[in-house]
């Protein structure tokens, strides 16, 4: 009798765990939401708000990512491995496109999604959306690395790294306590280290992978590329911390008068509005070359995806085209500082004052350079940032015969990452 | 259900009458070792759909080339992935940093977690406080104690790098980064293993410490000689989770270093491969030889030491 009471007790509390289980899976209205991931950018929210506004029959969420690309990149493939369709939009960085669209992850843009997209798009952008001749991605925004300089510590910026080095080690020696002579780059172990790699080793001629992205190369090049890398991570000026900095860290170095050069993305410009004792003298040049010829920046940059899992593509592609039109990408550049993709953007008299850099932008764009396209561009990286972390440890030969095996052994999926 | 009378003990009581009873099973009996049955039975499957089934599949997949970046080009490669790992340098280096982590912090974690043991148990005033203070880290998240150990250790901003280290970036320098990782683990987990050895302490008879102070033994001897030979399986038991755990550590690596400049743990390794490579196949062998691994410390801790096995009756039996 009372182990009868018990079961029946039992019964009766897994039904209605089960039930309220259950009920919680309905969605709650009828309204089909937009589910955008993207990093955490300050004033995207406004923009999907304005979106929001204008969308017909659908509503933008904006979930942000982790603030570095490892981390973004980690949590979409997870979830997109798992055919998760519960995510819609994707913020992609522009290597990732190869990969998410050999695995099947991410739709092409097609008809008139497509020729929207193309319409009036830098070229280089547009090229980092493509893989094997489709377009599968939308430019949002495209990004090169300059460098950032205190306009009233250095009176003519350097255009060699050698200069650089030069210039800040003599700031060091010269001036008193308060007057650094730092500067502040990217060093850490990331993709941000390879980053500044592909940017030495364009600069100096010199390739990582063969145009297929299938062999490993590297040439003399990139051995150069190496010898600037230890040579700059072994000298006075480099920051303590390089080893360890992501962008944010290079930012916060200049921001607290640690820094009086920075290699850096454009946003640091917005960012340092709000430091008074720097936003009126920090200046930009071009960023410095190996011998004196222009640099190959690096091009960096979000595209807009649409994952193949999204129950809703259409609402996505029409979302995608929203949040990139001119419009959008003008208030995107004024407000965070991301440079537009769409070239017209450029022109527009409201950017002048926000964005003085925007001519060092568009030139430096014309001379970029695009990282090894290859589905295993994650491997690449990591093989990449580990072989040269830290780069205070690099020695130009050796190293440069461990990164060619390593890479060939990632580029057949065959050795373990690190 | 009636509760077995518990004065003769279930260990030795129970082989001689389960035996003849089999004979005399009364209908009740029979229905209620039906009933028995049946209420165990989802713990198993759901047992066997959590645990055993990973465990299969992934042997299943470190049989395979299978890299989600290739979907076409999966195929069966039988041993091939585990000839890559076993004769991979970075698979060998996160090894000896996962054998090295694990003995330093457990070796440090039983001393000091026996002397706080030892504090705790003792304590006449504010034992309460006293308690509560040494549990504190354990009961910080790991995470959230592994971040507020990465700033204090990263120049700027952190207190340590900037007076013990000298404004060194220590984390990103291997010796170093390992160090501080290991202080990390053995600050976060030394109030669980003293909590583990304060109960052993409680198993230790007053009466026989004081006839051992009786006949002159000395406080050193009364510890070595009385304590830790009756202490013996609540000292082993402590040890086997605290290694089975520290080999497995993650979060705290992964928080503090991520694994860069070859501190990888086994276990970072097997992450980077299989959630950020995207190489289940790799990956796969990775986590069955860290299940291996796992395996042999358990059955060297169970077998060898005679520790007595989680849910086993407790007696430290050989």
């Amino acid at each position: 009798m009372r182990g009868k009471g018990h079961r029946l007790a039992a019964a009766g509390s897994a039904a209605l765990i089960a039930s309220s289980v259950l009920a919680g899976c309905g969605s709650g209205d009828g309204g089909i939401t937009i589910n955008v991931y993207k990093y955490p950018q300050q004033n995207f929210q406004k923009i999907v708000d304005n979106c929001n506004e204008r969308a017909d029959g659908y509503e933008i969420v904006y979930h942000k990512l982790p603030r570095e690309a490892d981390g973004q990149r980690e949590q979409m493939v997870r979830r997109l491995a798992a055919g998760d369709d519960d995510m819609d939009v994707l913020a992609l960085d522009v290597t990732w496109t190869a990969e998410l669209a050999e695995a099947g992850w991410i739709r092409e843009f097609t008809g008139s999604t497509k020729a929207q997209v193309e319409d009036g798009t830098l070229e280089t952008p547009l090229e980092t959306a493509r893989y094997e001749g489709k377009l599968y991605g939308a430019p949002d925004n495209t990004n090169v690395q300059l460098l950032w300089y205190r306009g009233d510590l250095v009176p003519t910026p350097p255009t060699t790294w050698s200069e650089m080095i030069e210039m800040g080690t003599r700031l060091e020696e010269d001036g008193d306590d308060k007057t650094p002579g730092r500067v502040a780059a990217q060093g850490k172990q990331y993709e941000g280290l390879v980053v500044l790699y592909n940017t030495l080793v364009n600069t100096a001629g010199g390739q990582v992978l063969d145009d297929g992205g299938s062999k490993a190369v590297i040439d003399d090049g990139a051995v150069e590329a190496l010898e600037v890398l230890k040579q700059f991570a072994t000298s006075k000026v480099v920051d303590p911390s390089f080893s360890n900095a992501a962008e944010d860290d290079a930012r916060l170095a200049m921001e607290t008068g640690k820094a009086a050069f920075q290699l850096n993305w454009p946003y640091v410009y917005a960012a340092a509005q709000a430091v008074p004792d720097l936003a009126p003298n920090l200046k930009w040049a071009p960023f410095p070359s190996i011998d004196g010829g222009p640099a190959k920046v690096t091009v960096g940059g979000i595209n807009y995806g649409v994952s193949a899992f999204s129950r809703h593509p259409d609402e996505s592609f029409d979302a995608v085209t929203c949040l990139r039109s001119a419009e959008h990408q003008k208030f995107a550049a004024i407000n965070d500082g991301v440079p537009p993709t769409i070239e017209s953007v450029y022109d527009d008299p409201e950017m002048a004052k926000p964005y003085p850099m925007k001519e060092a932008i568009l030139e430096t764009l014309k001379n970029a350079s695009v990282r090894p396209r290859t589905p295993a561009y994650q491997n690449v990286s990591t093989v990449i940032s580990t072989v040269l972390s830290p780069p205070a440890d690099i020695d130009p030969r050796p190293t440069a015969d461990r990164l060619r095996a390593e890479l060939q052994d990632a580029l057949d999926s065959k050795g373990v990452l690190p | 259900m009636d509760a077995e009378p518990g004065a003769t003990g279930p260990g030795p009581a129970e082989p001689e009458p389960s035996s003849r009873a089999k004979a005399a099973l009364s209908e009740g009996k029979k229905a209620e070792r039906r009933l028995g049955l049946l209420l165990c039975a989802p713990a198993i499957l759901i047992m066997a759909a959590v645990a055993g089934w990973p465990i299969i599949y992934s042997v299943w997949l470190s049989l395979q080339r299978y890299d989600l970046k290739f979907p076409d080009r999966t195929e069966f490669v039988g041993l091939d992935n585990y000839v890559t790992v076993l004769t991979n340098p970075y698979w060998w280096n996160a090894m000896w940093v996962t054998i090295l982590i694990t003995v330093v912090s457990v070796a440090v974690e039983l001393v000091l977690g026996m002397a706080l043991a030892l504090i705790m148990h003792r304590t006449l005033v504010g034992r309460g406080i006293v308690r509560t203070s040494t549990l504190i880290p354990y009961g910080i998240v790991t995470v959230v104690a592994a971040f507020s150990w990465r700033y204090a250790w990263t120049p700027g901003t952190g207190y340590l790098a900037e007076t013990i280290a000298g404004g060194e970036p220590v984390l990103t320098q291997k010796i170093p980064a390992i160090m501080v990782v290991t202080l990390a683990e053995i600050w976060k987990t030394t109030p669980f293993m003293a909590l583990l050895l304060m109960a052993g302490l409680a198993l230790v008879p007053d009466d026989l410490l004081k006839a051992a102070a009786m006949d002159g033994a000395s406080a050193w001897q009364r510890f070595t000689k009385v304590m830790v030979p009756v202490m013996k399986p609540a000292i082993l038991v402590a040890l086997l989770f605290r290694t089975l755990d520290a080999f497995r550590i993650f979060d705290n690596l992964f928080v503090l270093t991520a694994g860069s400049q070859g501190t990888s743990s086994v276990s970072m390794l097997t992450y980077n491969n299989l959630i950020k490579g995207l190489n289940l196949g790799i990956g796969s062998t990775m986590s069955v030889l860290i299940f291996v691994a796992v395996a042999i410390i358990a059955f060297v801790f169970v077998k060898l030491f005679g520790t007595a096995a989680p849910g086993g009756d407790g007696g430290g039996r050989r």
